[in-house]
């Protein structure tokens, strides 16, 4: 064609457009005949779903009835859910008390809201936790008693923690220091055990009291998920420390119990937690319910999470462990001020998404007759006027479940980028 | 002199509490100690415990008498059926939930991921949201929400649905619909199918053998399903071809005759395939994106289709990524199979709960619920961990 003179050359058709709307949509939609006929399909198919379904949800539903008789033969009835919400969102918690469960609620995402910011991952994530469960549990309890044994178990932890990590870093008078808060609560707690110290505790009551068996409803679910992870966190760093542990008896029970755990699904631990759980106790003594679940959901959650870790141990360079035995670091030093801090930081997004499914699985405590967000939107169909209508309900309970775990997932993700921006290029 | 050294550095003496051999065995016995001082305390304290509450222990109760109702059951069950035959129709029924649902699963949740990867926007779309809609949502949930729809949303067995010209009936009390007449030719059927099977896992190897000698293809796939159908079919024949077929008809409040998928059934495995598809989607997504995009590119050179390319270049690839993953999703189905007992399919956990409550022995009756949980987990992971060897890429 380059031989022919300038005035003679055929003209070429013009190009096809491909920016704007049309030129995205012929890109994107109509790239080819089959795709022509799937995105055809597919709309002529959402029309209709979606036509349907709005037609339910939206154009006849009855949202203002008040008795379920008088939704029927219309769409949606989402009467109910304005007639129960309080019931799903804080279950058989006193009715005129439920601004505590509420503002229970709000402290505990103001905390996990909080530690989702990086600035926070320091000293200043203990004192959010410390002062968020506080919060919340004085909330939702109404009365604290504090017992003089944990005053003296937390002196011994951090004493005994501070003798360990700041060998040979602190100067004489913080070690000292550290030892006497240890030799503190060593004696004080052998005291106690002994029966010398008396059975004191601070008491905080401000509000009246009311037990876990009248919990429910989205604080339940929250506290179960929040706290099975906070708890099974520290568990599962151990179990993952001991599974690569070169110490062959704690190497075997760690792998032991770490496989029989994910071996067997959560609601044999909870049946086991709600049926055996007596049985192992001396008799006479009775632990309440909630706590057996929150119980059996940690043992569960510390196995996952011990696999999780164990992925970032592994993922550390040799070097680093070398180092650290060169530095002279003892194993603690090692461990949590080299080890754990890299380690961890590679497992935070599967950490998130291993924490969404727990917030998810908490829905199983509902077989041993806890009354979690799930099942107090079960109960709420069981009331004869509104019987009937279990798609509102249940539409309703997945939208508010949709909504923690979406945005659980998106953080995990925007993480994941945040995290990788120094590796990648 | 230095190498000698370095090859047997004698061991520096130092005392026995700075020893860091003598300190590990310390430490593990004093842990040990710990653990299995707890061990004694529960376990004395069960005794004790049974001893008051006269609660037998052992595995006597196994050979008794049952007394209660299977709904759906694949052998012959009555309530006068022992304890132990109880039991192992509830594991019949997990594993048929479980196997059924991994494959559903598999075949929905490819479908899904690839449709994830499509150059059409609007199907892109509307998979990413499939995935986001189903796993952000707790499965229980879904299993109650299809359950009462299914059993409130269908007419009662007087009003039912009737399809096939009366053949198959559609209500809150399942899909009733005809099968043939039990007839002793169907054992032999059985036997002719796993015939079948292994003729075509033959003819397979053949035909693979005989295209990498010759590069002649053979249609192996459809041979094969030839041959798996084929030989049921002519031993059918062989042996005068019964059939009489039984049936589904109203009597009184429910269908007689013909067979029926029950409502729990239907929503469980329901509930379980179009969750975890939403999970296997990601995986099997994340597969195909971890290869190398000349992969995809080399494909479209040699001119094959998309379908093409995707079947025979991507996924084998891709299958090495996504195994290992895999084989946890299918451990979760196996395991969340268990949450029959909310909406009443008789599974292995719902049978052991009613077993529990009957006899009172919690303890054997949960050692054995993971006693089946743990070696159907442990069979699946073994057959997978065998299967990703076999795919694994073979370097020298």
């Amino acid at each position: 064609m380059a031989d022919l003179p300038a005035g003679e050359r055929p003209q070429l058709a013009p190009p096809i457009d491909d920016t704007g709307v049309l030129g995205w949509m012929r890109r994107n939609l109509f790239s080819s005949w089959g795709n022509g006929i799937t995105t055809v399909v597919l709309i002529v198919a959402m029309v209709w779903i979606l036509s349907s379904f709005l037609d339910w949800a939206v154009f006849t539903a009855n949202f203002t009835a008040s008795v379920g008789s008088e939704c029927r033969g219309q769409g949606a009835c989402w009467a109910l859910i304005r007639e129960k919400y309080r019931y799903i969102f804080f279950g058989s918690f006193p009715y005129e008390q439920h601004w505590r469960p509420l503002f229970a609620v709000i402290a505990m995402l103001a905390m996990l809201v909080m530690s989702a910011d990086r600035r926070m991952w320091n000293w200043r994530l203990l004192v959010i936790w410390g002062v968020g469960s506080f919060v919340t549990f004085l909330l939702m309890f109404g009365q604290i008693h504090i017992p003089l044994s944990l005053f003296l178990f937390v002196a011994l932890v951090i004493g005994g923690s501070g003798m360990s990590l700041r060998k040979g870093i602190a100067d004489t008078g913080e070690m000292t220091a550290y030892r006497v808060l240890a030799t503190i609560g060593a004696v004080g707690l052998a005291l106690r055990i002994a029966g010398v110290l008396p059975t004191w505790s601070l008491a905080i009551a401000p509000l009246s009291y009311v037990e876990t068996s009248l919990w429910g409803g989205i604080p339940v679910t929250m506290i179960l998920a929040t706290y099975g992870l906070a708890f099974a966190f520290p568990y599962g760093i151990l179990l993952a420390l001991g599974r690569r542990s070169n110490l062959p008896l704690i190497k075997g029970l760690c792998v032991g119990f770490i496989e029989l755990i994910r071996g067997v699904p959560l609601i044999s631990l909870l049946i086991m937690a709600s049926v055996m759980l007596p049985l192992f106790l001396p008799s006479g003594t009775t632990i309440d319910k909630f706590l057996r679940a929150q119980v059996a959901v940690i043992l569960f959650a510390g196995a996952y999470i011990a696999e999780v870790i164990r992925g970032g141990l592994q993922s550390l360079p040799k070097g680093q462990f070398e180092a650290a035995d060169a530095m002279g670091l003892n194993y603690p030093q090692k461990t949590l001020l080299i080890i754990l801090p890299q380690a961890i930081r590679v497992v935070i997004p599967p950490l998130i998404n291993t924490f969404i499914g727990f917030f998810k699985d908490t829905s199983l405590v509902l077989i041993i007759g806890i009354f979690d967000f799930l099942n107090t939107a079960n109960q709420a169909l069981v009331d004869p006027n509104w019987a009937g209508f279990p798609g509102e309900v249940y539409l309703f309970a997945a939208f508010v479940y949709f909504i923690f775990c979406f945005s659980m997932s998106r953080y995990s993700k925007y993480l994941e980028v945040e995290l990788n921006k120094g590796t990648r290029r | 002199m230095a190498v000698e050294a370095l090859g047997s550095a004698p061991r520096v003496k130092v005392a026995p509490w700075n020893d860091p051999i003598i300190r590990g065995w310390v430490f593990q016995i004093v842990v040990v100690g710990l653990v299995a001082g707890l061990a004694w305390y529960l376990v004395s304290n069960t005794i004790d415990n049974l001893n008051r509450q006269k609660i037998a222990s052992g595995f006597d109760y196994l050979g008794r008498e049952a007394g209660f109702e299977i709904g759906d059951s694949m052998i012959d069950y009555s309530p006068a059926s022992t304890y132990a035959r109880a039991i192992w129709v509830g594991i019949l029924n997990t594993l048929r939930v479980a196997v059924l649902g991994i494959i559903l699963a598999t075949i929905l949740g490819t479908l899904i991921g690839v449709g994830r990867l499509s150059p059409n926007w609007l199907l892109n779309k509307i998979c990413a949201w499939y995935v986001e809609a189903f796993r952000n949502v707790p499965l229980l949930l879904w299993l109650f929400l299809f359950y009462k729809l299914i059993s409130e949303a269908f007419p009662g067995p007087k009003q039912a649905i009737s399809a096939l010209w009366g053949s198959m009936f559609l209500s809150n009390r399942g899909l009733y619909f005809p099968v043939p007449m039990a007839d002793p030719i169907h054992k032999w059927m059985g036997v002719g199918l796993l015939v079948g099977i292994a003729g075509a896992v033959m003819l397979y190897r053949w035909a693979k053998k005989r295209q990498e000698a010759t590069g002649q293809p053979f249609p192996s796939i459809s041979a094969g399903a030839g041959v798996i159908i084929g030989v049921p079919f002519v031993i059918w024949l062989a042996g005068g071809a019964p059939s009489t077929m039984s049936w589904p008809a109203l009597k009184g409040f429910n269908f007689e005759g013909g067979t029926v998928i029950q409502p729990e059934f239907t929503a469980l495995l329901l509930g379980l395939v179009l969750y975890t598809s939403a999970f296997i989607a990601e995986i099997v997504r994340s597969g195909i994106l971890a290869l190398h995009k000349g992969q995809s590119e080399a494909a479209a050179a040699l001119g094959l289709s998309r379908g093409q390319s995707m079947r025979l270049v991507l996924l084998p690839q891709a299958l090495r990524v996504i195994v290992p993953p895999m084989t946890s999703q299918y451990l979760n189905i196996t395991k969340n199979s268990s949450l029959a007992i909310a909406i009443g399919y008789p599974d292995l956990v719902a049978s052991i709960n009613v077993t529990i409550n009957q006899t009172g022995q919690a303890i054997e009756n949960i050692l054995l619920i993971m006693a089946a949980y743990l070696s159907v987990s442990l069979s699946i992971s073994a057959f997978m961990n065998w299967y990703n060897k076999r795919i694994a890429l073979r370097e020298r």
